[in-house]
């Protein structure tokens, strides 16, 4: 398929990419937009390392393409605004190489948004899809459940600013 | 312009003395010594040496020479400066080395970066501190050895004068460099930072999505390559028709690579690379190629029957590589217990696949890599470009995990070849499919152990057989046995206290290229061992930890003399890190003292148990399953490390949670099979990693010592497989001696 000149909304701000439609949104933001938080694990919704938010939602970027997101807010870990999940995270010591992590904090959050006091069950159901080859989920879980307060999380594609890319 | 007369203060028997070169030593790897602790200060920094510099900001710039994948090395190289410099935390920037020899050795595997350097940092740190505290001595014209630093500042404590570090650094380094035998070190007991279990320096990146790995260099004209790799190791392409990739959208040319010739060493493989725009044109334009491939002498290889031939060879007298005592020849059925083991090829797959960002031009070669290893990148990219090694730079960047895959620069290399011809900036990034079919895998393998019992029970001769393609065959075409350092990781250096121990080897052919995953031949000797130690402890009614109380024998540190073979031991020498059996009690103990607090395990649960010394670390795992309708769920697991000397004592913990992680990973899970010379599995789907729902709860003991710092990266893997293996016995009699788990019971 041919480029698109195409609006997309990210953490707040307006950014126009001129490229396939179906382009999944992590290459964009990766290639295109210099968000690298959002990291490439498997290509392929096995690992969640990619984990951004799509109107509050919990989404794989590697198979979310360009189209779907057009009239959506999408939150990636660079817009993540929830200090209490990072200082949580902190506390724990829980990154070892780091590299999943960006999709581990968007899954709590997004997890916490809809459940502020998550039990085990829930917690494990809603970050099962993300891979730590590290191996932190005993401190994921330890800091998901000491994080106060619940996440709000962004639901609105009203731009803020607009950016070319 | 002082720098050169500091130089000329210091001389080479004192650098030698450094890196432990003197009287026969190793040189840390460096061939050539080239290393000086003293280098050109900067404008805005005075640098004392090749670890230390200090901003006039007060900074302090610690270099970390050693890559961070996890471990928390850029944290803990940095605590072991600092704290024989006496510098605040809070002072403290971390910088990262790039690949220059005058480090020594930053090959970041084989669990020896503090191990190699814990010493040498505490070194650098007090020639520096001695520097400022001069420094000091001069300016208030007072006896230097009342002037001292603490926290931050250099102190008189009689006159209650003090000063920043920033503040005197410049006349620091203009001194020369103490000699190193009048440096004192501090006693254990005044560590400020060693000890200390400091957040790691990387922590905000990390949370904001800041950290920088391999995937994330981003160069100003910059393309993206994506490599179709030969499926059968060593095949060529035989046709190639690139017409419609070259038509997807933003695809700018197909490059087709060498295949490389003998041994694989780190040589790319070869393949046919798709160049872009952006990775994921570069990713469509490979779906889009033809390739037909010639056939390759590996064409043929079946993991299946290939293991079967290695249940072969090792139930069969082989190649005696140890021999304790006289040979037994008698074997009574009635008094003799055997068993074999086998394990698959393992892949490393680490979250960040293999990624290098290459930049060629007339004056050389700027790389940008997650790697393990930045020298021999440095190496590798100069023997394949034809430059010097001095034309090539290299900056580390994090790695999204390494587990010894990036101890590999094949990918590197491959960067630096498509910049050189595209003439532009080239990102390589493996997909996870890469990564997963073409990587250096773990060796399959298979063990036979058999061991005699005299009449009261007790085992009195064992006779054990290993069999696996060795890693030597990577960098020697036809190496068919295992090399000796191989043999050293957990199958000839079990201090056994028996009548009769025999250790053979026999012969593999390697049809894939080999390397080494966390912990490397310790994962399948571990598993051997410590499941047969479980075998011959139910077989005489004994616990795990009591059956291998009575193998270790009395409280010692083996020597392994006059038995056939010289341990190597990790590269220490065996007084600094001994085979201590007084250590394994230790870490017995503390593990079955914390199994115990558990209580009784409830119906259709049981405990696994196993020890492992490696690395120079001694590490004892149990594991709780509960093992119903065919399912195993792993419940808890406790290890207990005894590393010696602790750097940070939260990341030792956290090292040892993610080796038991990595260890029921592929113990439950972990298989990468061969059929017609190609890997099976290609993402997470076939080739699964442990995930949060799986994922026991866990205890983890670090034993306080003062003893030379040990391993802590790899130690805790090896006793994981066979402590999960032997608690799925303890719970339901089924004893599973062929891994992955997952062939038997469902995980």
């Amino acid at each position: 398929m041919s480029n698109k000149a195409m609006k997309i909304n990210i953490n707040g701000q307006s950014f126009t990419v001129d490229a396939d439609p179906n382009m999944p949104l992590l290459w964009a933001l990766r290639d295109m937009l210099q968000l690298t938080g959002t990291k490439y694990g498997c290509g392929a919704g096995l690992c969640g390392a990619c984990t951004i938010h799509v109107d509050g939602e919990p989404a794989r970027a590697c198979l979310t393409s360009l189209k779907q997101v057009a009239d959506k807010a999408v939150t990636t870990i660079e817009g993540l605004e929830f200090e209490q999940l990072k200082q949580a995270w902190a506390q724990h010591n829980v990154p070892q190489c780091g590299f999943c992590q960006a999709g581990q904090l968007m899954s709590a959050a997004a997890l916490l948004a809809k459940h502020p006091k998550p039990a085990d069950a829930q917690i494990d159901e809603a970050m099962s899809g993300n891979i730590c080859r590290c191996g932190t989920y005993t401190r994921i879980k330890s800091a998901i459940k000491a994080t106060t307060g619940g996440y709000q999380a962004s639901h609105s594609a009203a731009a803020s600013m607009e950016v070319e890319a | 312009m002082s720098q050169f007369n500091a130089v000329k203060n210091f001389s080479r028997r004192d650098v030698l003395k450094l890196f432990g070169a003197t009287g026969g030593g190793l040189a840390l790897g460096a061939s050539g010594l080239t290393w000086s602790p003293a280098v050109m200060a900067q404008s805005q920094e005075s640098r004392l040496n090749l670890f230390i510099a200090i901003g006039d900001d007060d900074k302090v710039y610690l270099t970390c020479h050693r890559s961070e994948m996890g471990q928390g090395i850029r944290t803990g190289i940095p605590q072991v400066l600092a704290d024989e410099l006496g510098a605040a935390w809070e002072q403290v920037v971390v910088v990262q080395g790039l690949a220059d020899k005058r480090y020594g050795s930053q090959n970041t595997d084989g669990s020896r970066s503090i191990r190699n350097g814990f010493d040498k940092m505490r070194e650098m740190g007090a020639i520096a501190r001695t520097m400022l505290e001069q420094a000091a001595a001069n300016k208030w014209q007072v006896d230097v050895a009342e002037v001292s630093t603490d926290n931050g500042k250099v102190v008189h404590v009689s006159s209650g004068k003090q000063a920043r570090f920033g503040d005197l650094a410049h006349a620091a380094s203009q001194l020369p460099l103490p000699d190193v035998s009048t440096l004192t070190l501090k006693p254990a007991k005044d560590y400020t930072h060693i000890g200390a279990s400091h957040r790691i320096v990387d922590m905000q990146d990390m949370l904001n999505g800041q950290a920088q790995y391999g995937h994330d260099i981003t160069l100003d004209n910059m393309l993206h390559a994506s490599i179709v790799h030969p499926p059968v190791v060593g095949s060529d392409i035989a046709s190639l028709d690139d017409s419609a990739a070259r038509k997807v959208a933003g695809v700018v040319d197909v490059i087709v690579m060498p295949v490389f010739k003998g041994a694989p060493l780190f040589q790319p493989l070869g393949g046919v690379a798709v160049i872009a725009t952006n990775t994921w044109s570069a990713m469509q334009g490979r779906k889009a190629l033809q390739i037909t491939w010639k056939a390759s002498v590996n064409d043929s290889h079946d993991s299946d029957s290939y293991l079967k031939s290695l249940v072969d060879k090792v139930s069969k007298p082989a190649k005696v590589v140890r021999q304790q005592g006289p040979e037994v020849s008698d074997w009574p059925s009635e008094q003799t217990i055997s068993a074999l083991y086998t394990a698959p090829y393992l892949a490393h797959a680490p979250m960040e696949t293999p990624a290098a960002t290459a930049h060629v031009t007339e004056q050389g070669c700027e790389v940008w890599a997650s790697t393990q290893t930045p020298q021999r990148a440095q190496q590798v990219i100069a023997a394949a470009l034809g430059l010097a090694e001095e034309q090539v730079t290299v900056h580390v960047t994090l790695l999204g995990g390494g587990f010894g895959r990036k101890s590999k620069p094949d990918y590197c290399a491959e960067a630096a070849m498509l910049s050189a011809q595209l003439k532009r900036p080239v990102k390589v990034c493996w997909t996870r499919e890469d990564d997963i079919q073409n990587g250096y895998l773990h060796a399959i393998s298979a063990q036979h152990y058999q061991a005699k019992f005299d009449a009261q029970g007790k085992p009195v001769a064992i006779l054990q057989r290993t069999g696996f393609p060795s890693i030597g065959s990577t960098f020697q075409e036809g190496a068919e046995y295992p090399a000796g350092w191989e043999l050293d990781l957990g199958f000839v250096d079990v201090p056994l206290a028996i009548d009769s121990l025999r250790c053979e080897a026999v012969s593999a052919t390697a049809h894939t290229r080999i390397g080494w995953v966390r912990s490397v031949c310790n994962i399948q000797h571990g598993f051997g061992i410590g499941s047969f130690v479980d075998e011959l402890a139910v077989k005489a009614g004994q616990s795990a930890p009591q059956m291998w109380k009575q193998l270790l024998g009395p409280l010692r540190q083996e020597q392994f003399k006059e038995q056939g073979f010289q341990y190597g031991n990790y590269g220490e020498d065996l007084a600094r890190h001994p085979v201590d059996i007084s250590r394994y009690h230790g870490v017995i103990d503390a593990v079955e003292q914390a199994m115990l607090a558990h209580g009784k395990p409830k119906a259709n649960q049981g405990w696994g148990f196993a020890v492992h010394r490696s690395f120079a670390a001694f590490v004892a795992t149990a594991i709780l399953v509960e093992v119903d309708a065919g399912k195993v769920q792993v419940l808890q697991a406790i290890s207990a490390i005894d590393a010696g000397t602790v750097v940070n004592p939260d990341r030792a913990k956290s090292q040892t949670e993610g080796a038991i992680m990595f260890g029921l990973s592929l113990a439950m899970m972990g298989e990468i099979s061969f059929n017609q010379g190609k890997v099976q599995q290609s993402n997470f789907h076939d080739y699964p990693m442990l995930r949060m729902a799986q994922c026991p709860a866990i205890e983890t003991i670090v034993i306080a010592s003062n003893a030379a710092p040990g391993g802590v990266g790899e130690p805790g893997v090896p006793p994981v497989a066979a402590s999960l293996t032997n608690a799925i016995f303890a719970a339901s009699g089924q004893r599973i001696r062929t891994l992955p788990v997952n062939q038997h019971l469902k995980v």
